[in-house]
């Protein structure tokens, strides 16, 4: 099953790993412009996929197939579709401003903290890419080690605490992931790949077992509501590379998950707990936007934001049709683009006035007009305008969840409301009045390292939001396959002709063998 | 003729002063009157095409595809996008070569072009939409210019806040709108106006359960709940009761800027929705009830307040809120041309209305407290002549556009049944009550003795021509736009209401006199109380303190939404985070944690590292195991 050809994920992978691996051979100065240079390589390389991807298959593509571990069956098992391509992309993007980010805030142990974001980044695309359900777990479990270092080294006053909280309410989720992985293994086949197991027909008590074990896993990082209170601490303690990272890649793990396992893997059980997540997505959106709209701290605004936001995605995601399901992938990267910015413009101010406290930076507009300009834009795309990202997200999710609920939809439609309340009232304290004379002379606009990190990300904010089109028609395929694969009658598991090991491995596997073709 | 060039001009004038205001500066009019000039004059020829009886229509691109969702951006031109397109270019136009004047030396004068350059875009683009999702996209991006332009002076608290409730009361009528959204294309397929409309007579008893979730049955008829959910909308845009409590805020924002988005453009959206989508309307005879009475509503309640005010502006505010009701209850009557007919008409005076404003305020230094004026009509001759022409106009005098629109709308009023006569009635009381407050403002500002500052008192003077011209146009205007036929050319886009016999009977001409005596009544009124017996207006205040105290607090409303629901909301989100996120949510987290670490200390005894210990555990094990075994 190895395709031929440039191997474009495993390059992806391996060049930020080589960039970390060098930084242990320069001096700290330099180990920002490797960084740099690293990230914006990976970005140069991700960028073709973006046209050589062809949208009209539902297939992954780019694959790439070794074989790891021969008994149990592991292989090193690498693919793209049209829903992990806008993530693997939108990670590659937002690498290069997390460097930029950091240039001047990180002083201690700069070739360190360099380092894990290059780790951090090889991981997270591996999440993305794996198609090895070992493979997953390997990458999912590694991003923990440097977001964890991130956070506990690079932190706030209060770094520990929250470190530690993060690693073990994710680890303690991660757990149940890795028995639901084995379960699978021994009920699918023995395999671990990702694609036949998601053929399998699952028997019922087993797919809520299966769900719940899921559920664990990816709540967690999501945050589903009430499993959210780790991350408006991590976000309040973590650098602002660290914040970035967590809030607009980390989080779309467990969107992914859900997206990844449980529909195609359990459908019936994914029906069947469908009122469930809703009910708590809308409980998350409803309730993240009040507790946003309580705090102080500009992170731990946008924070409790995210928990509203993703709540939309977790909806989308369960309302189980084509509609909802583009609206979640999208503003999985519409979240990762607008928090993403968000926490980059707390970052530069952070830097300036040494306070995240709302009360502590007013009235930036007078002296930084470009910071207040570009603030303004992601604060808009963050309550869903129209033209801008978030709207074309969140339209989707409502027409999804119109289909299935209409009071569903006008529960969560309120969260648009609420949202336009936290955010344009941190705007009118934060870049509107006067400022305080005591913090003025540090009020300086952005720099041009400032401005390229912020500049991408509006083009991005406008481009999806204007012309939305492009992004979305590349995932119609995918998510329809998904869709089809739940609605698909399956085969029990004993007779199932493909356990898809290949046949030089067949050494567990009763089936006839691979039936499946070589993928484009 | 490209017609496309009549939004994308501003738009281009909009993103050349977005990118490089910074060093076209105090050079920025160069850009953006050119631009809304051309665009104007395209308008005059998409206007005369429609005339002559040809509909355009432009596919601009596919803006989003999903499933079976299939969304563009196109442009229709009918006769209602024909006049309405007339209306935002002209009044655009003027407002940008007024600002010019006004504008002059601050330091916001490019940003101030740029985002009425983009407020006429979306407007454009609104007005010329051919689907719901592109006319909700430009009404939130209009929404977003008002919002940027009432916040314009961001260093006065105040317009900070009015700016930030104005959007945030604007997104409570578009949540009800994108819900109506949502099911037209549930109930319809498309988002499209023409497959919508092509589509209405489909199956005839559509209906739904309102109380399905709960359990309950309430069946009520799919396209009363489209429109009134869209209502929802056009109720926030257009300053209906209950949401017209951002407008009178609105006018923080610099003149100019009342005068094109906060009279003439666009509040009135919500009054352009529901002509435009009439054939839906026209189905829903509930959800049009509806809009009558909260058009009906509104109407009297703005003229209430308008009365008392102390602030030119604010006055102009309340007066615009009324005269918007005045058109939501034509419409909601079914008499839309009626309806439309004086969004034109009032398009043209009350934007003569707030840009001489504007001129007093000029004068004055920033002064807009009425209490401060007087005096002024012999300083400022050309404000003076044409604020009285756009108050006569208001006012619904003879021979002025007003008075023909007003009429227009009160006489189809009248046919249209009990309601509609009800209506009438109360339209007629409103219309002395218009007369009343509008020549109050005009005596209190330009007549009498003058109460002005006496540090600019000697140096008041006409402001220049860039502000004077588009007053003397635009009062010629609000004369002129009574005789230009615009009912007779609406006629053909709300043909099936058949009211036209009205407008002949016996019951048209006394509803005409009425409506001229009332105007007339009026004005006498004013000038009894404020120019021969000003010691009047004070005493009415103390024999009606009750009343008055009503008017002046604007019926309480902005403090009953404060108590209602705006303190409660920080309250309950203040509450909701110390006592359950951080108490019980975290709490239970941190809890667990706790747990296990007491565990772990508690298990730690056991390992004392002491071999008696241990020899003494497995000893009593043994015993437990051995006690249980014999037992079994």
């Amino acid at each position: 099953m190895q395709t031929g050809g440039f191997p474009w994920l495993t390059m992806l992978i391996l060049l930020p790993l080589a960039g970390a691996g060098a930084l242990y051979f320069v001096k700290d100065a330099a180990a920002r412009l490797v960084a740099l240079g690293v990230t914006l390589a990976d970005l140069a390389l991700a960028l073709p996929l973006w046209w050589l991807f062809d949208p009209q298959s539902s297939q992954m593509q780019f694959t790439e197939h070794v074989t790891w571990i021969v008994a149990p069956p592991i292989h090193y098992s690498l693919g793209l579709d049209g829903i992990s391509l806008p993530l693997v992309l939108m990670t590659a993007a937002l690498m290069p401003l997390c460097v930029l980010i950091s240039w001047e805030s990180i002083t201690a142990r700069v070739r360190s903290f360099m380092a894990m974001l290059l780790i951090m980044e090889a991981a997270m695309l591996g999440v993305f890419v794996a198609l090895d359900f070992v493979l997953f777990y390997v990458f999912w479990e590694a991003m923990l080690i440097p977001m964890y270092l991130l956070i506990g080294v690079w932190g706030g006053p209060n770094r520990l605490y929250a470190a530690i909280k993060f690693f073990l309410y994710t680890l303690a989720g991660s757990v149940l992931l890795l028995v639901a992985i084995l379960a699978l293994y021994f009920y699918g086949g023995r395999t671990f790949d990702i694609q036949a197991l998601s053929q399998v027909t699952y028997p019922a008590a087993l797919q809520t077992w299966l769900f719940l074990a899921f559920f664990a896993a990816f709540a967690v990082k999501v945050p589903m509501f009430p499993f959210h209170t780790w991350l408006p601490d991590a976000h309040v303690e973590a650098p602002t590379a660290g914040s970035v990272i967590l809030a607009s890649v980390l989080l779309k793990m467990g969107t992914y998950g859900f997206l990844r396992f449980s529909l195609p893997m359990l459908p019936d059980a994914s029906r069947e707990m469908t009122p469930v997540i809703a009910a708590l997505s809308i409980v998350a959106i409803i309730y993240g936007a009040y507790m946003a709209l309580a705090q102080t701290d500009l992170k731990k605004l946008i924070a409790y934001s995210s928990v509203s936001h993703m709540g939309f995605v977790t909806l989308g995601l369960f309302v189980l049709n084509q509609q909802g399901i583009e609206g979640a992938v999208l503003q999985m990267v519409n979240h990762g683009i607008t928090t993403g910015a968000l926490f980059l413009c707390v970052g530069i101010i952070y830097d300036r006035t040494h306070s995240r406290l709302i009360s502590d930076n007013v009235g930036l507009a007078k002296p930084m007009p470009q910071y207040a300009t570009l603030l303004v834009i992601f604060s808009l795309s963050s309550l869903g305008l129209p033209g801008t990202n978030s709207f074309v997200g969140e339209f989707l999710v409502l027409i999804g969840t119109f289909l299935w609920s209409k009071a569903a939809t006008a529960l969560a439609s309120l969260g648009i409301i609420l949202a336009a309340a936290y955010m344009l009232w941190m705007v009118q304290r934060v870049a509107f009045g006067v400022p305080s004379p005591h913090h003025l002379p540090r009020l300086k606009d952005l720099r041009p390292r400032e401005l390229a990190a912020l500049i991408p990300l509006v083009v991005l904010v406008f481009w999806i939001g204007l012309y939305p089109n492009p992004v979305v028609s590349r995932m119609h395929a995918s998510v329809a396959k998904t869709l089809e694969s739940m609605a698909r009658t399956k085969v029990a598991p004993a007779t199932h002709p493909s356990a898809a090991t290949p046949p030089a491995l067949a050494l567990t596997s009763g089936g006839p063998g691979a039936e499946r073709g070589p993928q484009p | 003729m490209a017609y496309e060039l009549i939004p994308l001009l501003p738009l281009a004038s909009f993103v050349i002063l977005g990118l490089f205001g910074h060093w076209i500066k105090d050079k920025a009019h160069l850009v953006a009157v050119p631009a809304v000039v051309l665009s104007f004059l395209i308008s005059v020829f998409a206007f005369i095409d429609v005339a002559d009886g040809h509909h355009s229509t432009i596919q601009l691109y596919t803006w989003l595809t999903s499933g079976t969702l299939d969304l563009h951006l196109g442009l229709t031109i009918d006769r209602l996008t024909a006049v309405m397109l007339l209306l935002v270019t002209t009044v655009s136009a003027l407002v940008h070569v007024y600002t010019i004047g006004y504008m002059r030396g601050e330091p916001g004068y490019a940003r101030f072009f740029s985002y009425i350059a983009l407020f006429t875009f979306s407007m454009l683009m609104l007005v010329l939409a051919d689907n719901f999702l592109q006319l909700f996209i430009f009404w939130e991006a209009v929404g977003l210019c008002s919002y940027l332009l009432i916040g314009h002076w961001y260093e006065r608290p105040a317009a900070c806040a009015a700016a930030t409730k104005a959007f945030i009361v604007n997104r409570v009528g578009d949540f009800g709108f994108i819900l109506g959204l949502l099911l037209v294309w549930t109930t319809f397929d498309s988002l499209d106006y023409a497959d919508v409309f092509a589509k209405l007579h489909d199956p005839a008893g559509r209906v739904m359960n309102l109380l399905e979730p709960l359990g309950g049955s309430w069946e009520v008829s799919v396209p009363t709940v489209i429109c009134l959910l869209l209502f929802t909308g056009a109720v926030g845009k257009s300053a209906q009761v209950p949401l017209h409590v951002w407008l009178p805020d609105a006018m923080e924002g610099p003149t100019p800027i009342s005068a094109l988005i906060h009279a003439a453009t666009m509040v009135t959206a919500g009054v352009f929705m529901v002509a435009r989508l009439a054939p839906l309307y026209n189905l829903s005879p509930a959800a049009m009830t509806v809009v009558a009475l909260v058009g009906g509503l509104t109407m009297m309640l703005g003229a209430t307040i308008a009365l008392t005010q102390t602030d030119i502006k604010r006055v102009v505010a309340y007066s615009t809120m009324s005269q918007l009701g005045y058109m939501m209850m034509a419409c909601g009557l079914g008499a839309y041309g009626a309806g439309m007919y004086h969004l034109l008409t009032h398009g043209a005076f009350k934007a003569l209305l707030f840009l001489g404003c504007g001129s007093v305020i000029i004068a004055l230094h920033h002064e807009q407290d009425m209490r401060k004026m007087g005096g002024l009509k012999d300083q400022l001759p050309v404000t003076y002549w044409t604020f009285v022409v756009g108050s006569l106009a208001l006012a619904g005098f003879p021979l002025t556009a007003g008075f023909f629109s007003k009429d227009d709308l009160l006489v189809s009023a009248w046919s249209a049944g009990t309601l509609g006569q009800v209506l009438t009635v109360c339209g007629l009381l409103t219309a002395l009550l218009t007369a009343f407050y509008s020549f109050r403002l005009v005596f209190v500002t330009f007549w009498g003795p003058s109460h002005v500052d006496r540090h600019h008192a000697g140096h008041v003077h006409e402001p220049s021509k860039t502000m004077t011209v588009p007053l003397i146009i635009l009062a010629v205007l609000s004369i002129a736009t009574g005789y230009v036929g615009i009912p007779g050319f609406l006629e053909p886009m709300f043909a099936t209401e058949g009211s036209d016999a009205a407008h002949h009977g016996g019951g048209a001409i006394v509803i005409m006199l009425l409506a001229t005596a009332m105007g007339l009544l009026g004005i006498a009124g004013a000038y009894y109380a404020y120019v021969l017996n000003p010691s009047l207006p004070d005493r009415w205040a103390r024999q009606w303190q009750a009343a008055y105290q009503l008017s002046l607090n604007k019926w309480y409303v902005d403090e009953a939404y404060d108590r209602s629901i705006v303190r409660p909301t920080f309250t309950a989100a203040a509450e909701l985070w110390n006592r359950v996120d951080v108490a019980v949510i975290d709490g239970a987290v941190n809890g667990i944690a706790r747990a296990v670490a007491w565990g772990g200390w508690l298990l730690r005894l056991v390992q004392s590292g002491q071999t008696q210990h241990y020899a003494l555990g497995m000893a009593l094990g043994a015993a437990v195991i051995l006690t249980l075994f014999m037992m079994i």
